[in-house]
């Protein structure tokens, strides 16, 4: 099973919704496409809605982390959402979720970014 | 009874997820929690990519060699590569440090070893290889239950 990226772009928001696994060899897939994406539409914030990611280790900390630090530099913001317990606990032992914002579904989360 | 296996394979990220996979399929026998089987791909991902990326710098060349022995409820997983070796363990061992940052690497693999696995420990030579051994007692939880 590898990795499927669903992107799609709500005003200055893109949202991307995982489904499957995200290790370091899928992280290398995920992180091209956003760069790509970043570079042809105007997008201001990210939310990422890993519902369906049924695996994910360090390197799915590390392309989360990069792509949080690609779009502060643009001064947006990120939010990740229903996020599963397995994902949840790399999460809180790397203290991600102290930059990155959590929140309960994809619903929730693109209203807060005035989107929904 | 003891059971093992022996796997290698080359050193591509492609193979991280078939080890992963293979690693839990044959630790199923001993009938695991999901969140136990959960555990132990995670930590077969952290130290595969670890051989991929820091030991063999992704030369395909380089080989991954896997063992699991399974005896008596304990799960023993030794992940070896024959490649750069760590200098200084201690720090590789730090949360959140990491030696290729520009590769966007969490620093956070062998944090999530020691999380997830009841024992571990690290051997390591540079320009000889590192082995990594990991256990993990999978009878204990079903213990508590009982």
């Amino acid at each position: 099973m590898s990795l499927v990226m669903d992107f799609e772009v709500r005003q200055d928001v893109l949202l991307i919704r995982l489904a499957g696994e995200l290790d370091h060899h899928t992280a290398e897939e995920l992180r091209e496409k956003v760069t790509d994406t970043l570079e042809k539409e105007h997008i201001h914030h990210i939310v990422f809605n890993l519902e369906n990611l049924m695996f994910m280790d360090s390197s799915g900390l590390g392309v989360i982390l990069g792509r949080y630090k690609q779009i502060k530099n643009l001064g947006g913001e990120m939010i990740v959402c229903s996020v599963s317990p397995a994902v949840k606990r790399l999460f809180d032992m790397s203290g991600l979720f102290k930059i990155i914002r959590l929140e309960e579904d994809e619903q929730f989360a693109l209203q807060t970014l005035g989107v929904a | 009874m003891r059971n093992e296996m022996h796997l290698q394979f080359s050193a591509l990220s492609q193979n991280e997820s078939f080890a992963r996979v293979t690693v839990a399929a044959f630790v199923a026998q001993l009938d695991p929690t999901m969140d136990e089987l959960t555990e132990i791909k995670t930590v077969v991902s952290e130290a595969v990519t670890n051989a991929i990326i820091h030991g063999y710098n992704n030369d395909p060349n380089g080989m991954v060699y896997i063992s699991v022995v399974i005896e008596e409820g304990a799960v023993r997983i030794t992940i070896r590569d024959e490649g750069a070796g760590i200098a200084d363990i201690e720090e590789a061992r730090q949360p959140l440090f990491t030696t290729k940052p520009e590769l966007e690497r969490s620093g956070m693999g062998f944090t999530i070893m020691e999380n997830f696995m009841d024992e571990i420990s690290i051997h390591s030579e540079v320009n000889k290889g590192t082995t990594v051994h990991l256990t993990k007692y999978i009878m204990k939880s079903k213990a508590l239950c009982n």
